[in-house]
């Protein structure tokens, strides 16, 4: 099959500068990249269809070789709304982040910063615990004995915050 | 392979009773079967119980475990009773066979041979003791107890599936079906944290011995060529006797089947996990930890034994681990206080020592480690249940504060001086009898067998070692769990019901009678172990009494030492205490933990860094260096048809020109609404383009479209301030998304010329414009692909229209969306949009004077709008368009099967007549012209798209086929209507839908949020009704 490099060109052309946006952090450029993207491949998919042709709009003394190719257009006329209507659910996320944050930017993940700079000591695993010589000890225990449920309470986030990332481990004192 | 195959049971006898329970019809069942579903049904009432165990404890309380019990109780009389089927002379083994995943070989095959049999009778009616057992010790009011009793029962079920299971994948199912159950109820008390680190500890290690063996069955499973277990040991011989890389692959995968087994077990290195486990409920320890779930590895060894036990690396992994773990678990539990954990350290040693008899091989060994099982298997549950009713009664099961437990629950001190006994391999308890069948197994083998006497004789010094061993610590159980200590005062002790008594007793007395009768335990035995070469010339056979024989002696040695170890404990204890510690398995594992935590958390921050440019460029990077080294790699000619100036549009290079500038200019402008204007250049420039390529429903879509965007752009970015983020900051890598833009893009050029060069056949689009014709009924080829010949993909489209639009207002609504919008009615004249007086002070005056009347000639809303926001002009002319604009989108709607249009560019134009009310009139305006809401379209659109979709299926068609209707109409005259016409319609409403939503959202609710103030919008409660303010 052959070729129309033009086509091909500003797809190249549209898909470069649609990247460059994508990679921005403003949030309004990203979209805008986007939609460049979208407009790139709408090209694409066109060039596949060959060289210019007649409408597709059946004649039955057309030979179909005459006409542009149709299953691209479909194609992109699908692409089309959609992208329409990523746009606008895109321009809501913007003005949603305008309002809440006053910030039109990406921003930095903390939390996978957090998960990054997170401590090796784990108070679940690695906390010193009392050995248990009995399966009924709730009862002849003082209230106040340690008990630590995960992730509940200050306790591990005041520790996370703290502590030196360090292993702090020791072995639970042996059974001798 | 002929000679080894006549010793498989049932094989010979196969061919004799052909028909018996044969069934013709089923073609899966090549060779007649002796099949018995209720293997199945067994399983099935386990599970199904299990599930309906909240309601029986919310009826009946703790009680609600006897009814448990019966389920395996019954099951065990079922058991006893198909004792004539199993051990049949004349008919193959009971199985049962129902295809699961027919093409992996998965099978729900389940095959009860005389191994399974044993096995089972272990499961089931120590399950059932230790159910029944639980009612008495637990409290009604514990926490979780239908759940715990719901986990313990299903336990009952998975352990007899695994050990009836006849295909290596069930197995592997019910394997970690047990791995999975036994972490929940290790982890019963989920309030203690010993409980939950136990757990998890338990779970880690086997899960990663289950993973090995998952790795260890298919390398197995795929050298034999079948999953079926019986198959696999009966094609063993020819299988071993492989060369070269396939038996390589079998003896690595037996390895990895014994590294799930040893883990399982707990076997040295992975033995920790056991003594860890304690922290378990006893009853949990007393099934799981000693009669069932360990024993499962032991299942396995026993299992695989006749077959692979000359595998290359079987032998160093049985020896070594076993008789190491018989030794380590002993000496360790001459260390121990608790009385669970004697018990535990004493199982382990136990499971060396019966993975070492039973994986030896030899018919001896092979009878005698079977027998071992299931004395094991009698007296641990029996001491673990002792040990709980020691616990429940006197709050502690630590050895320095029990003392005179005999003088007050004698019974109980008889029972466990049985199991104890037993244990120790004193006559004439089970325990002697296995082991002295043990002793006379390794000492045949020592002498005849094909192990040599070095290895046979080192065996066995080793296992004399460790049962002087078990002597000593069994006798310190029974020391320190009943003894009055010389200067310790009595523990107290509340007296033992019968009820609570009744398990542990009715084990030990059933190693008693195992004692008096071993030949019966024998016969069970037998068949299994007549797989493997008799190595004593005598024969060998289960006895109290043998005569004085050197088996005896050896019993005899070890009692004799043993009793010496057990007088001098306390000094034992303090050498051991001196000596340097050894390897601490246990703080190894959590070393090795710690290294996991820290390797994952360097990998997590190497590369989940938080930066979405991080992660786009590393996609892109990947995307292009792949794409391109794939392409260099292989792409030997290129297309050389390549044109620049297509003779049909010459034009096109213009259009692409401007779309290149935009592109450009986009790139660089650093105001918003320059950069979105440009970015809509490109977007005029490719309709440019399409409608010189011969598509024009396409340019018409993409004009409506690149208006309706720009308008949407501006609505929702007003408030936003106009410049752009500054560029030059750091952070901005401006050189790495040069780079990769242009890459990417260089990319993509090539892959379209690689592609499309590489196309050689017609497309099959040039079938499409006859298709659309005759089939669909219309003219316009691409329409008509969109709703006749591809209408799933466009109802597919059509419902993320409908969730992006839900999605648009949900975003921008800080009210729900569903409130009808106020009428005009409601509003005072030119109080919408008010602008600070003082900024247009001259002209407000003068404008006033005419927009101060109520009466509004043009639009029904426009005099709400505040004087300076409005435009007579913009006024008259929306009037005199918005019909004529409306007709012209339903014309084009209903042409659209026929010429340019569709429901698409219809609902566009629609869309924008909306648009320019609303632009003129503001949001009353929109709320007048749109009185039906969005979502009722976006729901209507779906409903006439599906009811189009289904409405064939009632007159006999298919999903989406459509019909032609010709009829006459007065005016009209001939009418041919195609019933996909309905599905545009659909479209053109969801269409609809979406633009209202989107001018709604970004117009007027944002209108909205200004004249608030945004600062006010957080005090408007969710439900308040919509107040306008007068």
């Amino acid at each position: 099959m052959s070729v129309n490099l033009t086509l091909l060109l500003v797809m190249g052309v549209l898909y470069a500068v649609g990247i460059y946006l994508l990679l921005e952090r403003s949030l309004t450029r990203v979209l805008l990249g986007l939609m460049l993207l979208a407009n790139a491949t709408n090209l694409l998919l066109l060039a596949t269809g060959g060289y210019a042709g007649l409408a597709p709009i059946f004649n039955k003394d057309i030979p179909p070789t005459e006409y542009n190719d149709p299953l691209p257009q479909a194609f992109i006329l699908t692409s089309i709304v959609i992208s329409f209507a990523v746009t606008a659910f895109m321009l809501s996320l913007i003005y949603r982040s305008w309002l809440l944050s006053r910030a039109d930017d990406i921003q930095v993940d903390r939390e996978d910063l957090r998960v990054a700079k997170q401590a090796l000591y784990d108070d679940e695993e690695d906390s010193e615990i009392p050995i248990e010589v009995s399966d009924f000890h709730e009862n002849n225990q003082p209230a106040a004995k340690r008990e630590t449920i995960p992730g509940i309470g200050p306790k591990k986030a005041v520790q996370l915050l703290s502590e030196p990332a360090v292993p702090h481990k020791k072995p639970r004192k042996d059974k001798a | 392979m002929e000679p080894k195959l006549t010793l498989r049971r049932g094989r010979v006898g196969r061919l004799a009773v052909s028909g018996t329970d044969f069934n013709p019809r089923d073609s899966l069942i090549s060779s007649p079967k002796h099949v018995e579903p209720l293997v199945l049904f067994v399983l099935c009432a386990h599970f199904l119980v299990a599930i309906f165990s909240p309601i029986l404890f919310s009826r009946w309380g703790r009680s609600a475990f006897y009814i448990l019990a019966s389920v395996p109780g019954i099951s065990f009389v079922w058991l006893v009773a198909q004792y004539n089927n199993v051990y049949s002379s004349t008919l193959p083994s009971p199985s049962l066979e129902i295809p699961w995943v027919p093409v992996l070989d998965l099978n729900l095959s389940f095959k009860m041979d005389q191994l399974s049999w044993l096995m089972s009778l272990l499961v089931l009616g120590v399950g059932a003791l230790v159910l029944a057992y639980c009612a008495r010790y637990f409290k009604t009011n514990d926490a979780g107890l239908a759940g715990f009793g719901a986990q313990l029962l299903a336990f009952a079920g998975v352990m007899f599936g695994l050990v009836t299971a006849d295909n290596l994948i069930l197995l592997f199912v019910f394997w970690e079906l047990t791995t999975v159950l036994s972490y929940l109820l290790i982890g019963y008390a989920r309030t203690r944290i010993a409980a939950r680190r136990a757990a998890l500890q338990a779970l880690i290690v086997t899960t990663f011995g289950g993973l090995a063996m998952l790795v260890g069955l298919i390398m197995v499973g795929e050298s034999a060529g079948t999953y079926s277990i019986s198959e696999i040991l009966a094609k063993a011989p020819e299988l071993i006797s492989a060369v070269g890389s396939p038996q390589l692959m079998l003896d690595i995968g037996i390895a990895l089947l014994l590294v799930g087994a040893v883990t399982k077990s707990a076997l040295l290195p992975f033995h920790f996990w056991l003594p860890g486990a304690m922290a378990a409920p006893t009853p949990v320890s007393a099934y799981l930890h000693a009669a069932a779930m360990v024993k499962a590895g032991i299942y396995l060894i026993a299992r695989l034994s006749p077959g692979f036990s000359e595998t290359e690396y079987w032998q160093p992994i049985i020896v070594v681990l076993g008789l190491g773990t018989m030794l380590l678990g002993g000496w360790r539990a001459l260390r121990q206080h608790d009385l669970k954990q004697i018990l535990a350290y004493g199982t382990v040693s136990q499971l060396g020592f019966i993975a070492l008899v039973v994986g030896f091989g030899g018919q001896e060994a092979a009878m005698a480690g079977m027998a071992m099982v299931l004395a094991h298997g009698l007296f641990k549950a029996s001491l673990f249940l002792v040990v709980g009713i020691i616990d429940h009664q006197s709050g502690t099961r630590d050895i320095r504060e029990l003392s005179g437990v005999f003088k007050s629950a004698p019974k109980l001190g008889i029972v466990a001086l049985i199991g104890a006994a037993s244990m120790a391999g004193l006559p004439p308890m089970a325990g002697f009898v296995a082991k002295e069948g043990i002793f006379q197994a390794f000492i045949a083998s020592a002498t005849y067998g094909p192990a040599g006497p070095v290895v046979g004789w080192t065996v066995l010094a080793g296992m004399v070692l460790g049962s002087v061993l078990t002597f000593a610590y069994s006798a310190r159980f029974l020391w320190g769990g009943f003894a009055t200590k010389a200067k310790g005062m009595s523990t107290a002790f509340k007296p033992v019901s019968w009820l609570f008594l009744a398990a542990p007793a009715l084990l030990s007395l059933l190693t008693l009678v195992y004692g008096f009768f071993p030949h019966l335990v024998e016969t069970w035995i037998r068949p299994y172990s007549d797989q493997f070469p008799a190595y004593d010339p005598d024969g060998m056979h289960l006895a109290l009494w043998h005569g004085f024989s050197p088996a005896l002696g050896l019993s005899a040695l070890v009692i004799a030492v043993g009793v010496i170890l057990f007088k001098l404990r306390d000094k034992f204890e303090a050498f051991q205490a001196k000596l340097p510690a050894g390897i601490d398995f246990e703080r190894a594992y959590r070393k090795a933990i710690v290294v996991l935590d820290a390797v994952a958390i360097w990998v997590t921050g190497r590369t989940q860094r938080g930066s979405l440019f991080f992660y786009l460029s590393v996609i892109l990077s990947t995307a292009i260096v792949s794409v391109l080294a794939v392409l260099l790699l292989n792409v030997q000619d290129w297309t050389e048809d390549i044109y620049f100036v297509d003779p049909g549009s010459p034009f096109q290079i213009i259009a692409g020109a401007v779309v290149i500038i935009g592109a450009l200019a986009a790139a660089r402008a650093n105001k918003r609404f320059m950069a979105v204007l440009l970015v809509s250049v490109t977007g005029y420039g490719l309709a440019l383009i399409f409608a010189l390529q011969g598509a024009p429903d396409l340019a018409l879509t993409q004009m409506l479209v690149e208006t309706i965007i720009l308008v949407a752009f501006v609505l929702a970015m007003r408030s936003l301030p106009p410049g752009l983020l500054e560029r030059k900051q750091a952070g901005s890598h401006r050189l790495v998304r040069l780079i990769l833009g242009i890459g990417f893009g260089a990319t993509m050029v090539v892959v379209a010329v690689v592609a499309m060069g590489a196309r050689i056949h017609e497309p099959v689009s040039l079938a499409l414009p006859v298709l659309a014709y005759e089939g669909g009924g219309g003219l316009n080829v691409v329409n008509v692909t969109l709703v006749d010949i591809r209408a799933w993909d466009t109802f597919g489209e059509i419902s993320v229209l409908a969730i992006a639009a839900t999605g648009v207002a949900s975003l921008i609504f800080v009210r729900g969306r569903g409130q009808r919008l106020p009428r005009a009615e409601t509003v005072e004249t030119g109080s919408i949009g008010k602008l600070p007086v003082s900024q247009f002070e001259p002209t407000i005056h003068l404008a006033k004077k005419f927009t101060a009347s109520p009466s509004n000639p043009w639009l029904v809303a426009g005099r709400t709008l505040a004087p300076e926001r409005r435009s007579i002009i913009i006024e008259v002319v929306t009037r005199l368009l918005f019909h004529s604009i409306i007709i012209i989108s339903i014309y084009l709607l209903l042409v659209g099967h026929n010429g340019t249009g569709g429901g698409f560019a219809g609902g566009l134009i629609a869309g924008l007549a909306l648009t320019i009310r609303y632009l003129a009139g503001g949001r009353f305006e929109l709320a007048e012209a749109t009185r039906i809401s969005a979502g009722t379209l976006l729901g209507l659109g779906l409903a006439m798209a599906a009811l189009t979709a289904l409405a064939p299926l009632f007159f006999g068609g298919e999903i989406f086929q459509s019909a032609i209707i010709a009829f006459d109409l007065p005016v009209f005259g001939h009418v041919k209507f195609v019933t996909s016409t309905v599905f545009d319609i659909g479209v053109y409403l969801v269409v609809v839908g979406l633009v209202i939503d989107v001018l709604r959202s970004l117009g007027s609710e944002i209108d909205q949020h200004e004249e608030d103030g945004l600062d006010s919008m957080e005090m408007i409660e969710d439900d308040e009704p919509l107040e306008v303010s007068r």
